[in-house]
């Protein structure tokens, strides 16, 4: 048998893998560069409406959010189906984005709060009433540079 | 003394490392960056101001109902039809100083850009896709004006400019194109009302 074994040559030489792990790394690296972490887990429906003539928000660090919408599957039975404010991790009342925004400020630098913006992050199935709310409250404690969160589309988008 | 040789660390499972690493990464991206409608609130005001008086001609009021229905100017209106409607009313030019303009000079509608205000009010029961809409096609209706008058006077739309103040690579003196830029934005200035 083995005479035979020691002739056999036919079959394809293996792949070097010494390399695999080099391109895996570079990818890796590509990732861990490009990644940025979610910083809230979403207790709402946050569907964004669209808009063509949209302005990208340049500096991450400088802008607050707030979301808005109907609690999703598991918080239905807890807060009801009527659209509620979030804010960081939590449910929270329009009373209580004064205080939101006063910490968000203690957060940064001086010479930073006034380029702060907030972000509102409104579903688009939700009712303007919260909305104003939440536009007077940010009025009361001066956070007047807001940008309304949306996504670059066509607008007959907005009524599905 | 006796020669030791270490033992060869095994880096077979390296790439296995990576990997887990890798999809971790991969999963936890977003690559999107925000995006959406700047606006400016107006300031609250504690103690009572004087009222400034703005004519009616001067105004255009754009009301969103409960049932998401549009009304300018006292009449019903499509979605589609507002943009052209807000470029005609803010482009008017009707006192004859606005020598850019390229309106009707309709006596009965707004006197220059500098002083036509548009009002946006909406009921509590408005949705906020159908708001965000109107948002949208009344800063296009701004945005188109401006784009018409960088376009005459510089040669480049106004979008093109706001691109490439921002843009690295472009080449050219961006000190200028800032001056033009605001240039345009005081020609025809953003005013747009939100009331509550």
């Amino acid at each position: 048998m083995s005479k035979f074994k020691k002739k056999k040559d036919g079959g394809l030489p293996p792949i070097n893998t010494a390399s695999l792990p080099d391109i895996v790394f570079m990818l890796l690296f590509f990732f861990m560069v490009a990644t940025v972490m979610r910083e809230n887990t979403l207790n709402i429906e946050n569907r964004l409406p669209s808009a063509t003539e949209v302005e990208k928000l340049e500096k991450k660090n400088l802008v607050m959010y707030i979301y808005i919408g109907k609690p999703s599957r598991n918080y239905k039975k807890k807060y009801g189906t009527e659209a509620r404010i979030q804010l960081n991790d939590k449910f929270a009342e329009v009373s209580e984005i004064g205080a939101f925004i006063a910490a968000e400020r203690a957060d940064k630098r001086e010479e930073e709060i006034p380029f702060l913006i907030t972000s509102l992050k409104v579903d688009k199935k939700a009712n303007m009433g919260i909305v104003g709310d939440v536009k007077q409250e940010l009025r009361k404690v001066n956070a007047l540079k807001i940008n309304y969160a949306a996504i670059k589309g066509d607008v007959s988008r907005n009524r599905q | 003394m006796a020669k030791r040789a270490s033992p060869e660390v095994n880096a077979g499972s390296m790439a296995d490392i990576a990997f887990l690493l890798l999809i971790f990464f991969l999963v936890t991206t977003t690559m999107e960056k925000d995006s959406g409608i700047n606006r400016k609130l107006p300031p609250m005001q504690d103690d009572e101001q004087e009222d400034v008086i703005i004519k009616q001609k001067n105004i255009f009021t754009v009301l969103l109902n409960n049932k998401d229905q549009l009304l300018v100017e006292e009449e019903l209106m499509e979605l589609k039809n507002l943009k052209t409607a807000a470029i005609e009313f803010l482009d008017n030019g009707g006192d004859g100083s606005c020598t850019y303009c390229k309106g009707k000079r309709n006596p009965k509608s707004s006197d220059n850009p500098d002083k036509a205000i548009i009002s946006l009010k909406n009921e509590r029961k408005t949705s906020y896709g159908m708001y965000i809409s109107v948002q949208n096609e009344l800063v296009a209706a701004y945005n188109v004006l401006r784009n018409k008058r960088a376009q005459q006077e510089f040669g480049m739309s106004f979008t093109e400019m706001q691109k490439n103040v921002k843009d690295v690579n472009w080449v050219g003196n961006k000190e200028k194109l800032k001056e033009q830029i605001d240039q345009i934005k005081l020609e025809y200035p953003q005013k747009l009302s939100e009331v509550q």
